[in-house]
C-alpha cells in the first residue's frame, strides 16, 4: 500500500511541531469527560502503585495481607541457576545452528508457518524465562527467548540504555521492558513500531489486570526465577483474545471506545436505572457492554476510567464463557485506576441471549450480595422502561452503513472524539467484505495513524493517494478522522466530503456517543 | 414448615468437572462448551427436604492457580463444602488432602464435607480407586460418592446427602451458622445432640424419600 503511493500532500501543524515528543497531544482538561483521557506517555507509566482501592478499603477484611503468603507459598521448582550459568547457557543454544540438530529436536521455529506468522509476541521474565508466546509452545522457545533476553540485558549492561527497536528487513523488534518482564514484538506487518509498542503496553496491562502490580513484584523478589506461567495458567486466552482484537478492532489503535448507538433518551434512561438502583457504598464502577460496545457507564464522581482499562475489561468479557453460566463474582484488576490490587467485579448478563453484560465494580469483597440484589433491580428498572429491548433491537439492527452518511465515494472512516475517548465507524461494507480485504483496510488505517502520530513530524492533515483507494487523516484539537476514499478522488473534493461528515456526525451525536456522564 | 438457607461452597483441581457437577444438579444438564471459571460463580437451588424448605446458595470456584488465595472468602462461611476430584487424576485427589487441611484450620464452625469423585463414566483411565477414596472419606468424616456430571450419575444423590447432614447439622447445633429463614426459631434445638460433630456423621441413605428440587435460575 505504502509504496504504491503516487502522490502525497502533507500539511504539518505550523508551530509546535518541535515540541511534540508523544504522538498524543496532551489535552488539556476543558470540560469533564466520563472516560478519563490523560494519556500519558508509554515511559512514564511505571509508577508507584498510587493505592486507589486501598485508600478505598476502609475495612480490610481478613485475609486482605494474605493474598500469595502463607499457604499460597511460591515455590517455583527445578532451578536455582545463577542468572550468568542461564545467560551463558542460553548462549550456547543460540549459537547452534538448525542442521545441527536431531530432526525430533527441531523446534518450532523451524517450521514454515510459524516463522511466516506476521505478528510474533514473546513475553518473558527478567531472568529470561518463558512467560508467553502468541504462536508456540514456550518451552519449545527458550532459545528465542534466551537470545531476546540477552540483547536487552547487554545493550542495557553495556550503555545503561533501553534497547527499543531493531529493523531487519521486512521485519521489526521492537521491546518493551517494564517492571519484571519484557516484552517483545516481532513483526512484518503494517504496524509501526510505536503502534507495537503501544500494543505491548497493552499486554502487560492484562497481565496486570489478572496479578496487579504487587503480586509481580512480590513473586520476582522472593524468586527473580519464578515460572509465572503458572499463575497465568488459564489466562492465555486473554492475552491471544486481545492481540486479536487488536488486529482487528480499532478501539485499541484510537485508545477509544465504541458505544452502542441508542437514542439519547433511552441511554439517559438506562444511566439513571443503573445511578439510581446501584448507589451502594464502595461501588466504583458500574457499566453496561453489549457486543463489545458501551451501553453506560455510571462511576463514582471522583474517579474515572480510563480507555485502556475499559478496553481491559471488554476483552476479559469478550473472552470468558463462563459468565454466561451464573452471576460470577471475580478480582480485577484496572492497572490505570491502581495497579497496586484487585477490584472486585460482578458480572451477569441481563439478557438470555447473554448479549448484554453489567459489569459492577467494587473495593468491597464482601459486597458479593448486596450487588446481585442491585443487578436484580436494575434488571428490572430496564425491563420496566424497555430499555433492554432497545439494547437488543439496537444490537440486532447493526450500527449504520456509510450510504446513509450520503457521501458519495467515501468508503469507511474512523471518527474519535478526543475529549470523551469514544469513537465512531460505519458498518464495513463491499469492497471490504473479504478477510484479507478487511485486513488490509486495516492496514490502511494503521498506515495513516502511523503518519499522522509520527514522533519526529506529527501531521495536522495527510491526503495520501494510494494504489487502490485515497486517504486522508485530519487531526485536530476535538478529534481524529481518517476517511477512505475510492481512488481518483482530489484533494479538494475529500476535504468537502469530509465537511460534509463531521455536519453529519454532530447531526448523528447523541445517537453515537455518550455525552454525559453519571455518577452515583 | 421451617425454612434453612445454606451455603455450599465447591473445591477442587482445575477441571476435575466442578461447574459441570453443579450444572448438571442445579440446571439438569452437561454442557461440553462449559469453560473454565473465573473468579467464582454463583447458583442457588431450592429444595424440600422433609419437613423443610431449603435454599441452597452454591459458590462454584475456580481451579485455577491463581484463584487459589480467594478461596478463604468461600469457605469461610460455607455450611458444607464439596470436595470434588477427578477419577482419572490421582493429583487430584492428593490436592483434595490439601483443601482439607486447609479447612480444619480456618474453619472453625462445623461444616459438613463431601467427597465426589467425579468423571466415573471414564472407567478405562482410572487412578483412584473407590476404596481409597471411601477410606480416606471416612478418615475424616465426610461423605463420599462417585458421580459423573456427563451421564448424571450420583450427582443429585451427593447433593440430597449434603442437604439432608445439613438439616441434622442445624437440628443439632443452633451455631452451626446456618441460617434459618423463618422467624421460628424456638425449635430449632429439638434434637439436643449437643456435639456438633458434623464431621463424624455416617452417611444416612434412608430417607430421601420425599426430597423435591425446583430449579432456581439465576
Ligand atoms: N467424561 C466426563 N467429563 C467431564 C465430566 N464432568 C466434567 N467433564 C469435563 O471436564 C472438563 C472440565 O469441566 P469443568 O466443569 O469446567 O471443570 P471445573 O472443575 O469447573 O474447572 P475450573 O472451573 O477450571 O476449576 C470439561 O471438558 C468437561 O466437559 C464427567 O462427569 N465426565
Ligand atoms: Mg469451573
Amino acid at each position: 500500500m505504502a509504496e504504491n503511493r503516487e502522490a502525497e500532500h502533507v500539511s504539518t501543524s505550523e508551530s509546535e511541531q518541535s515540541d511534540f515528543i508523544e504522538p498524543e497531544i496532551r489535552r488539556k482538561d476543558t470540560e469533564e469527560p466520563f472516560i478519563n483521557v490523560d494519556y500519558e506517555a508509554l515511559e512514564e507509566y511505571d509508577s508507584q502503585p498510587s493505592g486507589v482501592i486501598h485508600e478505598l478499603v476502609r475495612q480490610c477484611s481478613h485475609d486482605d495481607g494474605k493474598n500469595l503468603s502463607s499457604n499460597d507459598e511460591i515455590s517455583g521448582g527445578e532451578e536455582a541457576r545463577s542468572e550468568s550459568e542461564q545467560a551463558s547457557s542460553d548462549m550456547e543454544k543460540v549459537s547452534l545452528k538448525p542442521q545441527e540438530l536431531p530432526e525430533e529436536e527441531l523446534d518450532e521455529t523451524q517450521t514454515a508457518e510459524w516463522r511466516e506468522r506476521k505478528k510474533h509476541i514473546f513475553i518473558l521474565s527478567e531472568s529470561g524465562k518463558p512467560v508467553y508466546s502468541r504462536y508456540g509452545n514456550e518451552d519449545k522457545l527458550v532459545t528465542i527467548m534466551g537470545l531476546l533476553q540477552a540483547l536487552v540485558s547487554f545493550v542495557h549492561d553495556s550503555n545503561k540504555d533501553n534497547i527499543r527497536c531493531i529493523v531487519a528487513g521486512d521485519h521489526k523488534f521492537v521491546f518493551l521492558v517494564r517492571d519484571h518482564l519484557l516484552l517483545v514484538g516481532v513483526c512484518c506487518s503494517q504496524d509501526s513500531p510505536h503502534q507495537i509498542l503501544h500494543q505491548l503496553s497493552y499486554l502487560y496491562n492484562q497481565i496486570l489486570s489478572v496479578l496487579t502490580h504487587t503480586t509481580l513484584n512480590k513473586i520476582f523478589k522472593q524468586r527473580r526465577n519464578y515460572d509465572l506461567r503458572r499463575l497465568l495458567s488459564g489466562a492465555e486466552k486473554f492475552l491471544d483474545n486481545l492481540l486479536h482484537m487488536i488486529d482487528t478492532d480499532a478501539s485499541f489503535l484510537l485508545g477509544a471506545v465504541r458505544c452502542l448507538p441508542l437514542d439519547s433518551q433511552i441511554r439517559d434512561q438506562i444511566a439513571q436505572s443503573v445511578g439510581q438502583q446501584a448507589k451502594v457504598k464502595d461501588l466504583v464502577f458500574a457499566l453496561i457492554l453489549a457486543n463489545n460496545q458501551l451501553v453506560t457507564l455510571v462511576r463514582m464522581k471522583k474517579y474515572f476510567l480510563h480507555p485502556m482499562d475499559l478496553h481491559l475489561i471488554i476483552n476479559l468479557v469478550n473472552s470468558s464463557e463462563s459468565f454466561k453460566a451464573a452471576e460470577s463474582w471475580i478480582p480485577i484488576c484496572l492497572p490505570k485506576f491502581d495497579s497496586s490490587g484487585y477490584l472486585q467485579a460482578h458480572i451477569s448478563y441481563l439478557d438470555e441471549g447473554c448479549q448484554t453484560c453489567l459489569l459492577l465494580l467494587s473495593v468491597d469483597r464482601e459486597s458479593f450480595f448486596t450487588l446481585s440484589e442491585c443487578k436484580n433491580k436494575i434488571l428490572e428498572r430496564l425491563n420496566k422502561y424497555n430499555g433492554l429491548r432497545a439494547i437488543s433491537d439496537s444490537i440486532a439492527n447493526s450500527s449504520y452503513g456509510i450510504r446513509q452518511c450520503g457521501i458519495s465515494d467515501l468508503r469507511h472512516f474512523l471518527y474519535k472524539s478526543r475529549s470523551t475517548a469514544q469513537f465512531t465507524s460505519p458498518e464495513i461494507e463491499a469492497p471490504y467484505l473479504k478477510p484479507e480485504e478487511q485486513e488490509r483496510l486495516f492496514g490502511l488505517y494503521l498506515y495513516l495513524h502511523h503518519r499522522i502520530h509520527m514522533t519526529d513530524r506529527p501531521l495536522k492533515i495527510l491526503y495520501h493517494v494510494g494504489q487502490h483507494e485515497t486517504l486522508l487523516g485530519w487531526l485536530t484539537q476535538g478529534f481524529e478522522l481518517y476517511a477512505v476514499f475510492g481512488p481518483l478522488v482530489t484533494k479538494p473534493v475529500a476535504i468537502a466530503a469530509i465537511n460534509k461528515l463531521l455536519r453529519w456526525i454532530k447531526k448523528e451525536e447523541e445517537h453515537l456517543f455518550i455525552l454525559s456522564s453519571v455518577t452515583f | 414448615m421451617k425454612s434453612i438457607e445454606a451455603k455450599v461452597v465447591v473445591l477442587g483441581s482445575q477441571a476435575v468437572g466442578k461447574t459441570s457437577v453443579v450444572i448438571r444438579y442445579v440446571g439438569g444438564m452437561f454442557s461440553k462448551a462449559v469453560s473454565p471459571t473465573i473468579g467464582a460463580s454463583f447458583f442457588t437451588y431450592k429444595l424440600t427436604l422433609n419437613n423443610y424448605r431449603m435454599k441452597l446458595q452454591v459458590w462454584d470456584t475456580a481451579g485455577q492457580e491463581r484463584f487459589r488465595s480467594m478461596a478463604p472468602m468461600y469457605y469461610r462461611k460455607a455450611n458444607a463444602a464439596m470436595l470434588v476430584y477427578d477419577i482419572t487424576s490421582e493429583d487430584s485427589f492428593y490436592d483434595i488432602k490439601d483443601w482439607v487441611s486447609e479447612l480444619k484450620k480456618n474453619v472453625d464452625t462445623p461444616i459438613v464435607m463431601c467427597l465426589v469423585g467425579n468423571k466415573n463414566d471414564l472407567e478405562e483411565s482410572r487412578e483412584v480407586n473407590v476404596k481409597d477414596a471411601q477410606e480416606y472419606a471416612d478418615s475424616i468424616g465426610a461423605l463420599f460418592h462417585e458421580t459423573s456430571a456427563l451421564k448424571n450419575v450420583g450427582v443429585e444423590e451427593a447433593f440430597l446427602q449434603v442437604a439432608q447432614q445439613l438439616v441434622k447439622l442445624y437440628e443439632s447445633s443452633p451455631n452451626s451458622g446456618l441460617y434459618s429463614i423463618d422467624l421460628d426459631q424456638s425449635s430449632s434445638s429439638q434434637n439436643p445432640d449437643s456435639s456438633g460433630g458434623s464431621f463424624q456423621l455416617p452417611p444416612d441413605k434412608s430417607s430421601t424419600a420425599n426430597a423435591a428440587g425446583s430449579k432456581c435460575a439465576c
